[in-house]
């Protein structure tokens, strides 16, 4: 018998270095031509808490497939099967210069709630950077859901005056047959981005 | 039945916001975390499928790929990851990323301290763990390095350790620490760290790990937020 008590191991930040090992050239595209699903471009910048950019900030997409599937073993519902085409992962860090960055995915489809219905559609996104010692999780929605939005259980236990940080805004962006969505993330002042405990 | 996840132990992990750690006070939220039921896209992640696609390098002192070895003490780091339940997490990718033995890291962005670079060395390496959760990596001890948060300012010697674990909310990003390091008391990002909880960062010399006439041995267990099971 072993007395050991299991606690987690504490968070540090990634340094300014990550980029060694992390975030290589090329994963913040997800799709391939054999993928499923509307072509969705997701950009923005990551600002501090005077709005200047953070520089080397690490950030992780993760969401369904076209049909709202996982690929991962927990998704386990039988009327599903994940798009084998398509992995739901990318990384990309910042850019030095702008603090901007940008994924090429799909528009992810509707994800079960434990408590019944339907999720909207939604990307998880957890961010990373030198000056921060734990991640942090938000989640990236699409404005042009209205409907699926107001009905949307986790966007329900977020205070009013923030639920727009958390919409992702239709904007022109590089490629016009892409639809283009921006998504700032933001530290402190007013309107900070809503992070959540997960 | 739905596996859902221990909450996050914000008692045992740093605060967003430790002035000592400059960087932080512009960079950490100021409203409180929102809490929110974990749902499929908490509870799954990228992790085991980017275990599937990776595969190890774990050799840190040859996979520069030059023919000659870094230079450095050569140390093996091995240890097991387990969850908050004592149950190891196998098949799950560790990525790592270090200093070389001077303390410098290759990285465009490392130009302003004056330490040699190695070019037989990285400092990049990943591993999965095996069926009990264990790893190991051999590389070399990295150096302490300078760095700008206040007058004199050094880095104890660390590894950056990454792992994913099975979902999104078992993500880790952390710093591995080598045994009675002068520098502990002098670092902020190491005394960001709980009081109660530092140690467990600071990986133990393991002389039954250690390689005669080759290696040094240190021993490092890290512990995931874990699953609890729920109707």
């Amino acid at each position: 018998m072993s007395d050991v008590v299991y606690r987690q191991t504490p968070s540090q930040t990634v340094g300014p270095y990550f980029t060694m090992r992390l975030s290589g050239e090329g994963e913040n595209v997800l799709t391939t031509p054999e993928t499923r699903g509307e072509r969705v471009r997701i950009e923005g910048r990551v600002l501090d808490g005077d709005r200047n950019h953070i520089e080397d900030a690490l950030l992780e997409l993760w969401q369904a497939d076209s049909s709202g599937c996982y690929r991962h073993p927990a998704d386990d519902r039988s009327d599903v099967s994940p798009d084998p085409a398509f992995f739901g992962f990318g990384r990309c860090s910042s850019d030095f210069n702008t603090g901007a960055y940008s994924f090429l995915t799909i528009k992810p489809g509707p994800v079960p709630h434990p408590d019944g219905g339907l999720q909207a559609p939604h990307i998880s996104l957890t961010i990373q950077a030198r000056g921060m010692l734990n991640p942090t999780f938000t989640r990236i929605y699409f404005a042009d859901e209205p409907a699926a939005n107001a009905a949307d259980p986790v966007l329900q236990s977020v205070p009013q005056a923030r639920l727009q940080t958390l919409i992702a805004q239709r904007v022109d962006g590089p490629d016009l047959s892409v639809p283009t969505y921006r998504f700032d993330i933001r530290y402190q002042g007013d309107d900070e981005t809503v992070f959540f405990d997960v | 039945m739905t596996t859902t996840y221990t909450a996050r132990a914000h008692q045992d992990h740093p605060p967003f916001l430790y002035s000592d750690y400059r960087s932080t006070v512009k960079r950490a939220p100021t409203h409180d975390l929102v809490s929110i039921v974990q749902t499929l896209t908490e509870t799954t992640g990228p992790g085991p499928a980017w275990t599937h696609l990776s595969v190890d390098d774990a050799d840190l002192t040859t996979n520069a790929g030059t023919g000659s070895e870094a230079i450095g003490q050569r140390s093996i780091i091995t240890g097991r990851v387990f969850d908050e339940n004592g149950d190891p997490v196998p098949d799950t990718l560790i990525e790592i990323w270090q200093a070389n033995a001077c303390g410098r890291y290759v990285h465009w962005r490392e130009t302003a301290f004056p330490a040699p670079l190695d070019p037989n060395f990285l400092g990049v390496g990943q591993a999965r763990t095996n069926v009990d959760g264990e790893y190991r990596f051999l590389t070399i001890k990295p150096g302490p390095y300078p760095w700008g948060n206040h007058p004199n300012a050094w880095r104890p010697a660390h590894i950056h350790f990454s792992l994913m674990g099975p979902s999104v909310a078992t993500r880790l990003v952390t710093q591995m620490y080598f045994p009675d390091d002068p520098l502990f008391d002098l670092d902020p990002i190491f005394q960001s760290v709980p009081a109660h909880s530092r140690h467990s960062l600071i990986a133990a010399y393991d002389h039954s790990v250690t390689i005669e006439n080759w290696a040094l041995g240190y021993r490092w267990d890290i512990v995931l937020r874990g699953p609890e099971a729920t109707p």
